[in-house]
């Protein structure tokens, strides 16, 4: 049986930001520095092997057993639910699962809320919650238009900086939930490579604290 | 007959079968449709909430059974001091997860229920034990007490809400949400936090917990627990049994013991049960009851196909082959291999060699 720790990577800014915790914990592996067009980087002598995937499908890399441990937001976590491990907050990535809408929007208490999202499981869950109708809109991007254009009431989107709600009149009414990049582990994998996964874990800790 | 012929779910049925049946475990053979009504008062009881349903001639509402468990429980009554053990080996129906389609899922999987004692429950687990033994050199039974895990809660001082979202951190091993929580509901998580970071053998976790227990719940259920555990490690399992509390998240349930069973190579748990007193309470039953399920299906993940050839031999016939010549040699070539006779090359056969056989000779 492969001893290696698969580690899937989420592609982009955040991915290089999460390897390079994995490197300062202790788990380089040179290849991938390389300016190359390879997507999957070994380094036997640490026992890890690491592939870049699209950022909202680490998880179901990881729950499938395709990799061992993996780097996901907690958005995706929350939105999906895949059946992993969480182990760890790794600060990264920060932000947060917020409802926006245009300035100076009143809730139309009496009346179903048009809620327009990429994440409807989060915010059927959020609305369910406060016991409130809603109708949710699943739109795949640029949902900030929604409200603008009167698709919906208000929107469920992710807020890093709010830069991009000011710019287009919008503003954050509520906060769902903060959002950081998380450490998750496949159930079986975390019990046949448990030794790796552990140290592994406990490395980055060190450096995230 | 060639083990390899048998595949992995068929020789783990096998297997299986027989060892339940040498613990006095009776088969159960259920129908294929039950009253949906069954499933709907105990909806999440089941692994996925989704059922198929449909109409019979008389205007019942029935289902493609979603689950073995209930169907027992339904035929099964209450007699002070018996305890009914059965085992079963049946299709079920579910909800694939990330698709709305169904699925039919092989399941295995024994209950024993009535006068539960200590032994019982032993017993119980220690089959579930064995039956991963069976199904691959590699295996982990990975062991929670349900009782343990909601007696800490209830004297965590956490809210309603708080106890079953610690739960559910618990569940996923997520120690910073378990903090964020605790520190949000202005609690100590001290104690809760040893339900995460404590996962090992059953000698290290309990030698770590006992100084934590504090309330009679909390050492009556503990007491509990350690007692099966000692069982388990005297009969030379206390390597391949682990303590891990993130096993069960549902209170509601399940009682006392729950366990997960994980073989090597296949990515999620293959075996699952627990001790659910509380759903037979649900129901107005008096009686306890243990068990678990093995789903087969998943074992197809060990048994990668490394064949290069779907047939050994490829034996090509013309029109005018003499057909008794054919068969003469057709036996001829089973006997050293799988042979199959075709009258056209086949597209999407692989082969090993290829014998054309005209009129009454073969060549090639």
């Amino acid at each position: 049986m492969d001893k290696m720790v698969n580690i899937a990577l989420p592609k982009g800014r955040l991915g290089e930001k999460v390897y390079r915790l994995f490197k300062e914990a202790g788990y380089e592996c040179p290849s991938i520095e390389e300016n190359n067009r390879k997507l999957i980087f070994e380094n036997p002598e640490k026992g890890v092997r690491y592939f870049w995937v699209k950022p909202s499908d680490v998880a179901i890399y990881v729950e499938r057993g395709a990799a061992d441990i993996g780097v996901a937001g907690k958005d995706i976590l929350l939105e999906y639910r895949p059946d992993v491990y969480e182990l760890l907050d790794l600060k990264m990535g920060v932000c947060r699962m917020a409802v926006a809408a245009k300035k100076g929007f009143r809730d139309p208490k009496g009346e179903t809320l048009r809620v327009a999202t990429k994440f409807p499981n989060i915010a059927a869950a959020y609305y369910n919650e406060k016991c409130r109708d809603i109708d949710i809109i699943k739109l795949n991007g640029s949902i900030e238009i929604a409200p603008i254009l009167g698709l919906s009431d208000v929107i469920v989107d992710i807020v890093e900086t709010g830069t991009t709600l000011k710019e287009n009149d919008l503003e954050p009414v509520e906060t769902i939930v903060p959002i950081s990049a998380r450490l998750i582990a496949n159930k079986a994998a975390y019990k046949f490579k448990n030794q790796q996964i552990t140290a592994i874990r406990k490395g980055m800790e060190e450096q995230v604290q | 007959m060639s083990k390899s012929v048998i595949k992995k779910d068929e020789q783990a049925i096998f297997s299986l079968r027989e060892l339940y049946r040498r613990y006095g475990y009776a088969q159960y053979k259920m129908s294929r449709f039950e009253e949906y009504d069954l499933y709907v008062r105990n909806k999440d009881f089941l692994v996925s909430d989704e059922v198929i349903t449909f109409t019979d001639h008389t205007g019942r509402l029935l289902a493609l059974k979603p689950d073995v468990t209930l169907s027992i429980i339904k035929n099964t009554e209450d007699r002070p001091g018996a305890v009914q053990k059965v085992y079963y080996n049946e299709n079920v129906f579910r909800v694939a997860k990330g698709t709305h389609s169904f699925k039919e899922i092989m399941q295995a999987g024994l209950e024993c229920i009535g006068d539960i004692s200590g032994y019982e429950i032993a017993e119980v687990v220690l089959l579930a034990v064995r039956s991963l033994s069976l199904l691959n050199e590699r295996y982990m039974l990975d062991l929670s007490h349900m009782g343990l895990v909601s007696a800490m809660l209830a004297e965590s001082g956490l809210s309603e809400g708080g106890k079953s979202a610690a739960l559910s951190f618990i569940h996923q091993k997520s120690g910073h949400e378990l903090a964020a929580l605790c520190e949000k509901e202005g609690v100590s998580g001290t104690k809760l936090q040893a339900l995460i970071d404590q996962c090992g053998t059953p000698k290290e976790v309990l030698a770590a917990m006992e100084p934590l227990m504090a309330t009679e719940a909390e050492k009556a259920a503990f007491a509990d627990f350690s007692a099966l555990c000692e069982i388990l490690t005297r009969s030379g399992h206390g390597k391949s049994v682990r303590v891990d509390f993130s096993v069960g998240n549902d209170m509601k349930y399940y009682s006392g013991v729950v366990f997960k069973g994980y073989l090597e190579g296949v990515p999620t748990g293959v075996l699952s049960g627990g001790q659910y007193d509380k759903l037979l309470q649900k129901l107005g039953r008096k009686s306890g009851a243990i068990g678990f399920a093995v789903y087969l299906d998943l074992l197809e993940r060990l048994e990668k196909s490394n064949e290069e050839f779907d047939v050994d031999t490829l034996l090509l016939r013309t029109p005018d082959a003499d057909p008794a010549a054919l068969v003469k040699k057709a036996e001829e070539l089973s006997a050293e291999g799988s042979v199959l006779v075709v009258s056209a090359l086949p597209e999407d056969v692989k082969y090993r060699r290829l014998i054309q056989f005209e009129g009454g000779n073969s060549r090639g």
